[in-house]
């Protein structure tokens, strides 16, 4: 039956506050590699596009986690494939939010463990009587022609925690162990990770899987035949591969990997395929998920009635099936800086300066623009003066990012510096009024007409003299 | 409140123009040396006649030494100014004023600009410090955003608009060849244009105004002192300039059909001249075709066609070189090739040829009113000049 709260009746006091998922959301990339391009098996991999990274997906997935929810208290952010070594990268999806700088917000990295260890902390908080936005995002490559090119995956996934009474799915029980051995490693300077030889990890790592999962499972109080849908991922599957044998599990009762469809998607992994699990759980379902890299992570969650309405406006499926899937293997090399090429005939984009993006940084990363309050004629970027009436300095702040637009005109400009030719640019008339001429991502060129319906996404424009640039595009609804 | 205007109260009474293309052996002090020199000669003057200068550069240099220095000026004024791509015009407009002003006697207008040696494609501008928001189109990127507002709006068609805006540099091709200081002196077939490699929107290379190097100059006095320098003068009849509040850009209303700039200084022109119908009244233009559906906007804009109709005008030949309202006889920016501060004040030249009977095989029969149309920026943001020059 229930874990925790039938050994609560004995020691009431002992028993920290239950907390619990309240929302979630997730994000799979636009573009596919097909893994026959790498020579390497079946099915393709999900490939953040050249304008994508760690922090603008986890914004991505962390939008629709928080669509129609208060603010959260506390921001955690995993990834292993941060856009800055220095530098805060969980305030630049803070700012892409819209989120206060009162919230506190930090990161974990260095190993893809850190996704689900992440959310066990944003459970602490939660528990802690704090609410938690945890989000994981990761850009994973490897060395040309190796597995972690080929198994990899781009994609992340966001997490909202807080009190038990408002959760989608409660924690039942967890357990974590930290184990430390050479298995997967990259120091500071290099692009790609290594690997020791599988068999040793394997032989280390499975039984750390068993035994952190059957305390997790002790703690909850759940029997493993009880268990609707068991997570695994790891930096070596071999290591998972013994825990159905050792807990007894049906092959029914382990979740869809997704090895065919995304890749394993570095510290975001585990919790994509979570959302997937809750974008299909019944009430009272209760699912063990576990992350294993050096060490383990093993959380226990029981569903809740309050599942059916809290879902996300974006399933991990529609994710996957909205895709375009024949990206090819150079381009891929290319948008990785992996491949060097030769450059167009135009200027090396300049860096953003600080003062100007500290000065516009809600319009910038918020996409936040003005309204007159005394016409309501809306103005992306904010202005002081009125375009319309010329009433000096009496604008609203007005968030557009989650505002629906449509296409007043638009062209493809073969000239533009980018990384995938040509640039799709539109003028973009959003509802409620305001206008904005902008890139366009995830398109088909020869499918763009005016009149279109387009919504904003959060991107990394490029990196101009190692400043990255990150601001909003427009793409069509996925 | 008003534009005034200083109608027939300044002529141009001598002009130079330096042929415009990829002068690979010359920089901008040559290209003023050259352009300056030929002028004086025009005007039958010294260099030291001259009271005052305006320099129009977008971005060949800073401030009036990039003119005293090449020409040894020996102490006098000169103002180096900025109003991108109609830089050349409003040194015009600055130079004419002052001598309507009496402050000074006579006075010298000159643009230039070197382009060619960035080694980029296409134009370059060197922006602030930014946040990195803004939009990064280029600007053919920019322009071909009338293209399918005008197709949708007007209910012509795709592959007719294309035949449209192909004529337009068609013709101004046409009438390039005929033009000795033309960057592109060749007729090009229309098949050839209408195929040529896309490089924004419906734009094809042949759509898009040649990048070059050159400069051009004009010498300007009162009226009344004309005739002290030639015989056959021509007579400013209006300057007018509008910057908006870039509307366009905010605006749901604009429909990328139009550049409200330019109707304000048209309108503000005609007044000051006192035409009342410019498809009449004006004999030939000089536009800024900087792309072929700017062109064909600008017909509309200024009146030389009811709205909606301008890409009729222009397959039925109205504004060919031998047609009943000539548009671009040079060449226009398309074959006659457009360095950004030299443009306006090259425009002038050739109206300063056609109105005085020197242009040679392009030569108009018997212009009356000649107009200038300079522009700078892109639609819906954008700065407009406008002047209307007679005998």
């Amino acid at each position: 039956m229930m874990g925790r709260p039938a050994r609560r009746a004995g020691e009431l006091a002992e028993v920290p506050p239950l907390a619990g998922i309240t929302r979630y959301g997730s994000y799979v990339p636009f573009h596919r590699v097909q893994r026959k391009a790498f020579g390497a098996g079946r099915g393709a991999r999900a490939v953040a596009s050249h304008d994508e990274d760690a922090v603008s997906m986890a914004v991505e997935a962390a939008r629709d986690a928080l669509r129609g929810a208060p603010a959260p208290q506390a921001l955690l952010f995993a990834t292993t494939s941060p856009p800055y070594a220095e530098k805060t990268n969980a305030a630049t999806v803070q700012a892409a939010l819209g989120l206060a700088e009162q919230i506190a917000s930090s990161e974990l990295g260095g190993s893809t463990r850190m996704g689900l260890a992440a959310l066990g902390l944003g459970l602490d908080v939660a528990a802690a009587g704090r609410s938690a936005l945890v989000c994981a995002g990761d850009v994973v490559i490897g060395a040309p022609g190796g597995p972690r090119e080929s198994q990899g995956g781009d994609g992340a996934v966001a997490f909202v925690t807080g009190p038990d009474g408002e959760a989608v799915a409660r924690l039942l029980g967890r357990a974590s162990a930290t184990t430390e051995l050479l298995d997967v490693w990259r120091l500071p300077e290099e692009r790609f990770a290594k690997q020791w030889e599988e068999r040793f990890g394997a032989e280390v790592l499975g039984p750390v899987l068993a035994e952190t999962a059957t305390r997790a499972l002790k703690d909850a109080g759940v029997e493993p035949t009880e268990l609707a849908q068991v997570i695994l991922d790891a930096t070596n599957p071999r290591a998972a591969a013994g825990l159905p044998r050792a807990l007894g599990l049906k092959p029914e009762q382990i979740a869809d990997g997704l090895e065919a469809s995304v890749g394993r998607a570095g510290a975001a992994h585990a919790g994509l395929v979570l959302a997937r699990t809750l974008d299909r759980a019944k009430p009272g379902d209760r699912i063990l998920v576990t992350s294993l890299a050096d060490g383990c992570e093993a959380l226990v969650f029981q569903v809740t009635e309050r599942i059916a309405s809290a879902r996300p406006h974006h399933g991990v499926d529609g994710w996957i099936a909205a895709k375009r899937d024949d990206l090819a293997y150079n381009s891929w090399l290319k948008w990785r800086g992996i491949l060097p090429f030769e450059p167009p005939r135009r200027p090396d984009p300049e860096r953003p300066a600080a003062p100007p993006m500290r000065r516009h940084e809600r319009w910038k990363l918020a996409f936040e623009g003005a309204r007159c309050t005394r016409c309501r004629t809306g103005h992306l970027p904010p202005q002081r003066v009125c375009s319309h009436c010329g009433a000096i300095d009496e604008m609203q702040p007005e968030r557009f990012a989650d505002r629906g637009c449509r296409v007043a005109t638009f062209t493809l400009d073969h000239l533009a510096y980018t990384l995938q030719p040509p640039v799709v640019a539109a003028v973009l008339d959003f509802e409620g009024g305001g206008r904005f001429t902008c890139e366009l991502t995830d398109v088909e060129p020869s499918s763009v007409a005016i009149g279109n319906e387009l919504e904003m996404t959060f991107r990394r424009l490029y990196t101009g003299q190692g400043v990255h640039n990150y601001f909003w595009k427009a793409r069509p609804r996925r | 409140m008003a534009s005034n205007g200083i109608r027939d109260r300044v002529a141009i009474v001598g002009m130079g123009c330096t042929p415009f293309g990829e002068h690979w052996d010359k920089g901008a002090d040559d290209l003023l040396v050259d352009a300056c020199k030929e002028a004086y000669a025009s005007a039958r003057i010294e260099p030291d006649a001259v009271d005052a200068y305006w320099l129009g550069t977008m971005g060949s240099g800073v401030s009036g030494l990039l003119l005293s220095e090449a020409l040894k000026i020996q102490y006098k004024p000169v103002t180096r100014l900025e109003n991108m791509c109609a830089t050349g015009s409003e040194a015009l407009r600055n130079a004419a004023y002052a001598v309507a002003s009496g402050a000074y006697d006579l006075v010298m207008a000159v643009g230039v600009e070197k382009l060619k040696d960035s080694g980029y494609s296409g134009l370059v501008s060197n922006r602030p410090p930014d946040d990195g928001t803004l939009p990064s189109m280029t600007a053919p990127a920019m322009f071909s955003l009338l293209a399918p507002a005008y197709a949708k709006k007007y209910g012509v068609d795709e592959g007719t608009l294309k035949d449209v805006i192909s004529r337009i540099a068609w013709k101004n091709h046409v009438n390039g060849a005929k033009n000795p200081k033309a960057q592109f002196r060749s007729e090009v077939p229309l098949d050839k244009i209408k195929n040529s490699p896309r490089v924004a929107g419906m734009f094809g290379v042949f759509d898009c105004s040649g990048v070059s190097d050159g400069s051009a100059a004009a010498i300007v006095c009162r009226a009344e002192d004309a005739h002290k320098y030639t015989d056959r003068p021509i007579f400013i009849k209006a300057l007018a300039f509008a910057a908006g509040p870039a509307e366009g850009f905010f605006n749901q209303d604009y429909d990328f059909t139009t550049f409200q700039e330019v109707v304000a200084s048209c309108q503000d022109a005609y007044r000051q001249a006192g035409v009342r119908n410019p498809r009449e009244e004006i004999s030939m233009a000089e536009v800024h075709d900087c792309f072929t559906a700017t062109e064909l906007v600008l017909m509309e804009d200024m009146g030389f066609s009811p709205r909606g109709q301008a890409w009729k005008d222009v397959l039925d030949g109205r504004f060919d070189g031998d047609g009943p309202q000539p548009v671009n006889p040079d060449g226009g920016l398309k074959s006659f090739g457009h360095p950004i501060g030299a443009s306006g004040l090259r425009m002038m030249y050739e109206m300063w040829l056609q109105l005085r009977g020197e242009a040679g095989k392009r030569q108009i029969r018997d212009p009356k009113l000649g107009l200038t149309h300079n522009l700078g920026g892109q639609p819906g943001r954008c700065v407009s000049f406008v002047s209307v020059v007679g005998r």
